[in-house]
């Protein structure tokens, strides 16, 4: 039998990517350019017992899925730029209290509440530095309307695999323009469930290290008792101001990431085996690379491409590698020179990092690109 | 590689995002090709500005945006006199000529009808202009067969207006024909 195929917006694939992954529980506020997430959502949840609610505003969504999460469901809210500033305390709160949740976030040209029919990727640091504190952080930045439905599955099973809040962030153009998708079947792609206890209630404690760095959770309502806060906590998820366990656990928590960067990193390497000048990009932008890289080639220019996928953890690895390695790098973003300082820091100064910076609601097209690639000798 | 680059172009609920939306899957889904559609539009629900733009390919598809646009349907004047400059030489313009008034000049084929106007009094309602204008893109275009887009446009619209929609698609993809004769 063929698979089932649909011409679908990237947010309308993203509420089935998530259904796929087991999603039973969204709550969310409406807003552009993600509320499409919201349209699908609300009329699929119910029809296999899931829970669609609309809440009264963006930190409400969160706190609620945050609920639900620990009574054991899994969970997506969906916003935009506005919004996910307003859900940043309780992002925080998802990453030390350790509560698997996914956050799917339109990005919008900002701050405040700046152009919303616009596409922007100046939501990149939020996703890492938009909450307070040390934590861990996992954004993916989907290039395509499948891409968009495979990451929103990958980050449902890197929230549970790691026990974290995971974002996935389109640009408003991967959000909303059409592509043909092709579902997989049910058990084709993995699922990852969560960890459940292997202890009877009165043994069990929330983050039980024995366990190792991710530690099992069990569901409110299925006769295990345990406390949640946002206080530094010990094993049994009781505060606690002991110095050697807050700096541990705090340890613990950014290393759920840290020591997993290969399994959590992914990127795309497109012409760079002779690259002179590589053009790294993410997100709509990335499309436009790829034309440009092409559009050089054919003139005789050594361009490849590095996709970013993964945004958080940064592929630093990758770049220090490729740094190493070409004459330049390019790097065309819709904020103004967000991945580009990173892309600095991975760089120290051996290569020169040649920013496109565009902040005015219009794509970067081809031709910013492939001058920019001309500038590189 | 083969690339075409269709924008849809005038005013907020004339429905050009739909007509887009469906050319598109035309291709995606019914022609076996390559298409990606994408849109802009301004805060209000009707009346500003609206575009939507369609890349139809025999391979895959980088670059979502229009870069030399090969056909452009503009249902406003200033629709027409914003995009038209941006067309390929060769390319194709369908005006609806109640509308735009001021024909752009260029190296272009403009073929011109009354558009809004087949819909309201031929068809009998003025709703379905974008699909007259939709069958008019798709004859003047050759990007999807006849067949295939009246299948898109079925899968697409009510199951109450599948009669009506037929005899837009059809009133628009003849009058096209006569129309660039």
């Amino acid at each position: 039998m063929s698979k089932k195929v649909a011409f679908l917006q990237g947010n309308e694939a993203a509420a089935f990517g998530a259904l796929y992954a087991g999603c039973d529980f969204f709550a969310g506020y409406p807003i552009t350019p993600s509320t499409e997430v919201s349209e699908v959502l609300s009329a699929e949840l119910p029809k296999t017992g899931g829970k669609f609610l609309q809440m009264e505003d963006e930190i409400a969504a969160m706190a609620a899925i945050l609920g639900a999460s620990l009574a054991g469901a899994k969970v997506l809210t969906s916003t935009s730029g506005p919004g996910l500033s307003l859900k940043q305390e309780l992002v925080g709160y998802g990453c030390i209290a350790e509560i698997p949740c996914v956050v799917y976030n339109v990005m919008r040209g900002g701050p405040s509440t700046g152009m919303p029919t616009g596409p922007s990727q100046s939501d990149v640091m939020c996703a890492k530095w938009g909450t307070h504190g040390d934590h861990p952080a996992i954004c993916l930045t989907p290039a395509s309307v499948q891409e968009t439905y495979d990451e929103v599955i990958r980050a449902f099973n890197l929230s549970e695999k790691y026990r974290t809040p995971v974002m996935v962030m389109p640009d408003e153009i991967v959000a909303h323009m059409r592509e043909r998708i092709v579902f997989p079947e049910p058990g084709e792609v993995e699922v990852i469930p969560r960890k459940a206890p292997t202890v009877p209630p009165e043994q069990y404690k929330p983050y039980d290290t024995s366990f190792g760095d991710v530690p099992p959770l069990a569901a409110f309502g299925s006769g295990y008792k345990f406390h949640v806060t946002g206080l530094n906590k010990m094993q049994d998820g009781f505060p606690t101001t002991k110095a050697e366990i807050v700096q541990a656990e705090e340890e613990r928590q950014v290393r759920k990431v840290d020591a997993n960067i290969d399994d959590i990193v992914q990127f795309e390497e497109y012409m760079l085996d002779d690259a002179e000048v590589v053009v790294v990009a993410y997100g709509s932008t990335s499309r436009s690379a790829r034309y440009a890289v092409n559009v050089a080639r054919e003139q005789g220019i050594k361009a490849g491409m590095f996709r970013i996928k993964t945004f958080w953890p940064f592929p630093d690895k990758q770049i220090k590698a490729l740094a190493c390695k070409v004459k330049g790098i390019v790097i065309p973003e819709m904020n103004l020179g967000m991945c580009s300082l990173e892309l600095e820091r991975c760089a120290q100064g051996k290569v020169p990092v040649l920013g496109i910076f565009r902040v005015d609601g219009e794509p970067i097209n081809p031709d910013q690109i492939l001058d920019k690639i001309k500038e590189v000798k | 590689m083969s690339r075409y680059e269709l924008r849809f172009s005038g005013a907020g609920g004339q429905g050009l995002i739909t007509a887009g939306i469906i050319m598109a899957k035309a291709a995606s889904i019914y022609e076996g090709k390559q298409a990606v559609q994408s849109q802009s539009y301004g805060p209000e629900a009707r009346g500003g500005a609206s575009k939507s733009e369609v890349i139809i390919s025999d391979g895959p598809i980088d670059y979502p945006k229009v870069t030399q646009c090969d056909a452009l349907l503009a249902m406003t004047q200033e629709a027409a006199n914003k995009y038209s400059h941006d067309l390929k030489e060769g390319g194709v313009l369908l005006i609806d000529s109640d509308l735009v008034k001021n024909v752009p000049a260029g190296n272009f084929k403009t073929v011109a009808f009354p558009i809004i106007n087949t819909a309201k009094n031929e068809v009998g309602r003025e709703i379905v202009a974008n699909i007259v204008a939709l069958g008019a893109m798709v004859a003047l275009t050759g990007q999807v067969t006849r067949e295939n887009a009246e299948k898109a446009v079925l899968s697409s619209v009510p199951e109450a207006f599948l009669e009506l929609n037929k005899k837009a698609f059809s009133m628009g993809f003849e009058k096209a024909l006569a129309a660039s004769a």
